[in-house]
């Protein structure tokens, strides 16, 4: 039965799907084709951009972008390809800020959970790290990574971005895994009270898989936090190379080339879909540990 | 660990003065602020056998879950002394001298049925084949045999808590302590797994202490019944129960006078000198 309504639903799913894409597509183009060229402002406020070619670009305009040639100059690759190597750059920045945030958070959750006095005294302390505007902590986090220095090791502008990255992805999971980790219900503590289990095996055997349904939502949270992260902090910071930095490179060409800004920002949104996607993948993996246990 | 008396007095099984399963000595429990202090238990003690099978029976709130909860040492007395089979109640949790089986199941939901069943076994160190040998035997005990890789959702409520039991026995207990863990069951499920619940104590010999709000139940299980009084709990009564051992009982026991007068001599104490308005078997 299950499979069946499965099956049934299969195409509808996907219709939805691609009306979704497509929605905003139709929109756009609609506003763009009855709106005036001038943009909608009431009292003086605009309320609606100028739909000039320049201020928004024909759909197909930047899809065509995509597909020309990255810049004038000879020999230069299809816009495409350099925006999804950006993508992976900062992907793979994304990806080692989104694991050391989820290590640093797990580790807190732990620390809070075993500790009744460790929850007092940090709890306050990572909610307002949280307040901190990215802005400020970048350059302080590039100037302190700069003077890190133990033998070969050397600190990287990446490495600053990955941590920025890990700054905005720690929280979810931080809280997430707190709430997690509590979720048992009692009789289950009991339980394996009664098989005299001490903290860490009651903490793996039951707390770490109970926190299962808590912590998948923080990882989601944290995989696009640590993505805008990356994409934020490669700015303040200056690294070349990744999406952050061309979408910054571009918006500055956007008088002569309509189309070029929006190319990152497809390259953004793939990146977000790449993150929530693994974390997806990972919900999948731990499909068992989200059953319900159904009541008599 | 520290050599005290309690590994003077008897070696195992071949005591003079056999050791009861539970000694519960003067034992007062009491909740709350000392402001507003909530008495739960004033003044109990009780001894129980080895292989005895006692119920706890009583309105709520009496406190006979509490009771239980300070000989699985999942709380402590305030006044008083709890022994399991001669040790503190702590030394015997921590060796896993008791199995412990809970209203609701339970059961861990992202383990199977036979990794819930496991998960004594497996916590405390037992090798993956004495742990399958042992895990099939307590399968074909409570009769889930073929259910070992289905999740808990998977199953009916009287399925769960006969894994529950299973559960409970994994570690060979020589005491069982049980609240109410029949008490979400329907009749017919729940009539059914205390005719398990009597084999299955038959074949192990366990000590067993069985919280239970229903009088039928306690008289078709027990040896002795003991009848508790509304907050404070204390112990009003303790009912003899003599239709035989537990491998002699079965189904049949049911339709016999004998299980009524028992029932009633329960009821009777249960609610006091005055004669109970309700005739016949209260059928829960």
């Amino acid at each position: 039965m299950k499979t069946e309504s499965r099956r049934r639903r299969r195409p509808s799913a996907v219709a939805w799907g691609i009306g979704g894409v497509l929605l905003p597509v139709l929109l756009w183009e609609a506003y763009k084709a009855v709106g005036p060229a001038s943009g909608v402002s009431v009292g003086g406020v605009p309320l609606l951009p100028r739909t000039t070619d320049l201020a928004m670009p024909h759909v197909w305009t930047m899809l065509e972008r995509l597909l020309a040639p990255e810049s004038s100059a000879s020999g230069a690759g299809p816009m495409w390809l350099a925006v999804l190597q950006a993508a992976g750059f900062t992907l793979g920045i994304a990806g080692a800020g989104w694991l050391l945030g989820v290590a640093v958070g797990l580790g807190l959750a732990m620390l809070m959970q075993r500790f009744r006095s460790a929850n007092s005294a940090l709890l306050p302390w990572i909610i307002l790290s949280q307040t901190v505007p990215l802005i400020a902590i970048a350059p302080l986090v590039r100037r302190w990574g700069s003077q890190l220095e133990f033998g070969p090791f050397i600190w990287e502008n990446w490495m600053s971005v990955a941590v920025i990255s890990a700054y905005l992805a720690f929280f979810p999971v931080a809280i997430g895994a707190l709430r997690g980790f509590g979720a048992p219900e009692k009789a289950h503590e009991d339980l394996m009270r009664t098989y005299a289990l001490g903290w860490w095996q009651t903490f793996l055997r039951l707390r770490l898989p109970a926190s299962v349904p808590y912590l998948l939502p923080a990882l989601r949270l944290a995989a696009a936090n640590a993505v805008i992260g990356a994409v934020v902090a490669e700015v303040s910071i200056g690294l070349r190379g990744g999406i952050g930095r061309m979408i910054v490179e571009f918006a500055a060409a956007a008088g002569g080339d309509p189309g070029k800004p929006w190319a990152p920002i497809f390259g953004a949104v793939l990146l977000g879909l790449a993150a929530v996607g693994f974390v997806a993948l990972i919900g999948a993996l731990l499909r068992r540990y989200r059953r319900g246990e159904q009541a008599a | 660990m520290n050599g005290r008396t309690d590994s003077l007095t008897t070696p195992e099984g071949g005591g003079a003065v056999p050791v009861p399963a539970v000694h519960v000595a003067g034992v007062h429990r009491v909740f709350g602020s000392p402001r507003s202090p909530v008495q739960a238990l004033r003044d109990v003690s009780l001894s129980i056998a080895e292989g005895e099978f006692v119920s706890l029976i009583g309105p709520s709130g009496c406190g006979k879950s509490t009771l239980m909860r300070l000989v699985a040492d999942l709380d402590s007395p305030t006044t008083g002394s709890i022994s399991v089979f001669g040790k503190s109640t702590r030394q015997a949790r921590l060796d896993q001298d008791y199995g412990i089986a809970f209203q609701q199941a339970g059961l861990l939901p992202w383990r199977t049925v036979r990794g819930n069943i496991e998960l004594p076994l497996q916590t405390h160190g037992a090798a993956p084949a004495a742990r399958r040998a042992r895990t099939d035997d307590l399968l074909d005990m409570v009769g889930l045999s073929e259910f070992g890789g289905h999740y808990p959702d998977q199953l009916s409520g009287g399925m769960q808590q006969r894994v529950a039991i299973a559960r409970s026995l994994a570690e060979s207990p020589k005491l069982l302590l049980m609240d109410e863990p029949f008490g979400a069951l329907d009749e017919m499920t729940r009539e059914r797994m205390q005719n398990e619940l009597i084999r299955i104590c038959a074949e192990t010999g366990c000590a067993v202490v069985f919280v239970t709000h229903s009088i039928p139940e306690a008289v078709f299980l027990s040896d002795r019944v003991v009848v508790m009084s509304p907050r404070p709990g204390e112990i009003r009564e303790i009912v003899d129960i003599t239709l035989g051992t537990a491998g002699a009982r079965g189904a049949g026991l049911r339709e016999e006078t004998s299980f009524y007068d028992a029932i009633r001599s329960v009821r009777e104490a249960l609610h006091g000198s005055e004669p109970a308005a309700v005739r016949g078997a209260e059928t829960r």
